[in-house]
């Protein structure tokens, strides 16, 4: 299985600051890949440097077998969204499309007359007078036409509202069903990314947490409770992602291969939310300040 | 790409064409009148016959003062041209991508950025220049007549002077240069800048302390200027004047075969060809001196005025050179352009 994006040690800075580091990873090809995060994660850092609006500096990508940036043939294969979805306000819709066939030489007509038919928009229409959503779907059908290998959409629905969520999410879905190409797709929501996406990255804070199929990481994941005990009792195999204690009681969310069989552990399956907030909420409490443990 | 940045510059293109038709429209509906007045006027055929500055003053009276309107009207608008282009065209063209986002949308297509900027630095940029070509076309034409008549004039300043500040940026092919200058530069601040009003004005404000300081410090030294010595007698000293150092010089006489040429500096030397002071002379110092006196006693000192000139005849030699010089330097600032847009990886 060859990746679409494969990335070793990557990293990009600015200044003093590291907007993503120490990235490795490998997206499969065919997938609809979501990558979640909070705000200023680095996932834009990242799509970014998968199209080429940013150099690394530091480690390796490549997309689709060629570093990005390597030349426009490589970019006629990527269909980006970026983030707010950015237009020519004073351009026409159809404008667009002529703007998207003359620059591309894989472009479907077809496609992109008969999408932006089904979603009602006035080709005359000036893009600067859409509504989000609108301006949302001709950016998707701009980078649809393409007929691209690698769809990227950087926090596509973050500015809609819940029908226009919905819908945007449910022509990306029939689209991707048709053509089949590869997916990442960014957002701070796991909510979004839950009825779509197969495979996750969780990226928090510059750094990939977590990575790997959504069926597989659920099936790894568990919630466990009980009685008060010291973690430290739990198996090597069986890693404590989040914690917490209250007199009485220990609650733990822990990734695992092997089956968990001491029968004081109440285990639970976990929600694909519920499995990114704790990544999330650990890698903020790595940042936070704590007391060193004396072995 | 052709294509797309003619469909982006195409509302620009409307509202230059527009306004390049009332220009011309408004100056073509004077001309002929114009002209008319300048056939009868005999100025055309003065050398011959040695009355030019005569003729020349009887016709600049008999034009209509709403001419002279017109006349300055045009020529400022000249003058504007190239400022509006760089700020109007050159300023906004990659700084609105970077402000709206949409260097997003345009340098992930399957086009590379350097054709992306190459092409649209080449479409707006031939706009620029065809737009203040037709436009100092239409004036040149127009003005003929009057800017014929008034390098002729008796006393005419260097506001006239077919080599000076007013006529020489506005006349000629040199509009054609300076428009493809400021739009360079208004792209190149453009791209350092990336926001849409400061490249505005930095590149108004670039341009115009060009346009000021050019003819002042650079234009007179592309070509050796020339040199005339004239002989100084009591009848032609029109007067004193200041010369380098502080010095009281003797001013040139008005020389009808002058007229139309670009006085750089003059100096009165003695016989023995020293620099001469008319401060030494008695009859010429203290505060005010009876200018006849001093002319007088000038007069038998054998002096003379060293003119330092370009003469007229130069006017399209220095056009070819000045526009030839700007039209490198906006290549040079689209090279920049280009280099800065290759190389740039932006968040």
């Amino acid at each position: 299985m060859r990746g679409v994006i494969e990335t070793v040690g990557l990293g990009k800075r600015y200044g003093q600051d590291w907007a993503l580091r120490d990235c490795t990873l490998a997206l499969p090809e065919g997938r609809i890949i979501g990558l979640v995060g909070p705000n200023g994660a680095g996932k834009t850092t990242l799509l970014h440097l998968a199209v080429g609006l940013l150099a690394p500096t530091a480690g390796t990508i490549t997309v689709l077998g060629e570093r990005p940036g390597a030349g426009p043939t490589q970019l006629a294969r990527i269909g980006f969204v970026a983030q707010d979805t950015p237009t020519y306000t004073r351009m026409s819709v159809s404008n667009h499309l002529r703007l998207g066939a003359w620059l591309n030489p894989g472009w479907d007509e077809a496609l992109a007359r008969h999408r932006i038919g089904q979603l009602g928009l006035d080709p005359r229409q000036r893009a600067g007078s859409l509504s989000g959503g609108e301006r949302a779907q001709l950016a998707l059908t701009l980078a649809l036409a393409k007929r691209p290998d690698l769809l990227l959409l950087d926090e596509p629905v973050a500015s809609l509202d819940p029908l226009a969520r919905r819908d945007f999410l449910r022509g990306l879905m029939e689209a991707v069903a048709e053509q089949g190409m590869s997916v990442v797709l960014s957002s701070h929501l796991v909510a979004d990314l839950e009825r779509v996406c197969d495979y996750l990255v969780v990226l928090v804070a510059s750094r990939v947490r977590v990575a790997g199929e959504v069926n597989a990481l659920l099936s790894s994941h568990y919630r466990l409770s009980g009685p008060r005990r010291d973690p430290g009792v739990l198996p090597a195999a069986v890693e404590i992602v989040e914690e917490s204690h209250t007199d009485k009681q220990s609650t733990l969310l822990v990734r695992t291969d092997d089956p968990i069989h001491d029968p004081s552990w109440s285990v639970k399956p976990v929600s694909l939310e519920d499995l990114v907030l704790a990544y999330m909420s650990r890698a903020r409490d790595d940042h936070a300040p704590r007391l060193e443990v004396v072995p | 790409m052709i294509r797309l940045s003619w469909l982006q510059f195409r509302s620009e293109a409307v509202v230059a064409a527009a306004a390049l038709a009332a220009f011309a429209v408004l100056l073509a509906a004077t001309g002929p009148h114009l002209f008319h007045l300048y056939d009868i006027s005999g100025v055309a055929t003065c050398q011959a016959r040695g009355n030019c500055v005569s003729l020349a003053s009887t016709l600049i009276n008999k034009i209509p003062g709403y001419y002279e309107l017109v006349y300055f009207g045009a020529t400022g608008i000249l003058l504007a041209v190239p400022l509006i282009i760089g700020a109007f065209w050159g300023a906004p063209l990659v700084a609105r991508e970077f402000e709206a986002g949409t260097f997003r949308l345009a340098w992930t297509q399957g086009v590379s950025r350097e054709r992306w900027i190459t092409t649209k630095l080449a479409v707006v940029g031939l706009g620029a220049m065809v737009t203040a070509g037709l436009f100092s076309l239409v004036l040149t034409w127009w003005a003929g007549p009057i800017d014929t008549a008034a390098a002729l004039k008796e006393n005419n300043s260097i506001t006239f002077i077919r080599l000076g500040f007013m006529l020489f940026a506005t006349r000629g092919i040199t509009p054609v240069g300076y428009a493809a200058f400021s739009f360079a530069l208004g792209v190149s601040a453009g791209v350092l800048i990336r926001r849409t009003l400061p490249a505005m004005a930095a590149t108004l404000g670039v341009f115009a302390a060009v346009q000021i300081g050019w003819p002042i410090w650079v234009r007179s030294h592309l070509i050796a200027p020339a040199h005339i010595a004239v002989a100084l007698t009591a009848a032609n000293i029109p007067g004193l004047g200041q010369g380098p150092g502080g010095t009281i010089m003797a001013n040139p006489p008005n020389l009808s075969s002058l007229s139309g040429d670009w006085i750089l500096s003059f100096q009165t030397v003695d016989p023995a060809g020293h620099v001469f002071n008319a401060a030494t002379v008695p009859a010429c110092s203290g505060n005010s001196p009876n200018t006849q006196v001093c002319g007088a006693a000038l007069g038998a000192l054998h002096l003379r005025d060293v003119i330092a000139y370009q003469p007229a005849s130069r006017f399209w030699a220095f056009q070819w050179y000045e526009t030839g010089i700007f039209l490198a330097a906006a290549v040079v600032l689209a090279g920049f352009c280009l280099w800065w847009v290759r190389r740039r990886r932006l968040g």
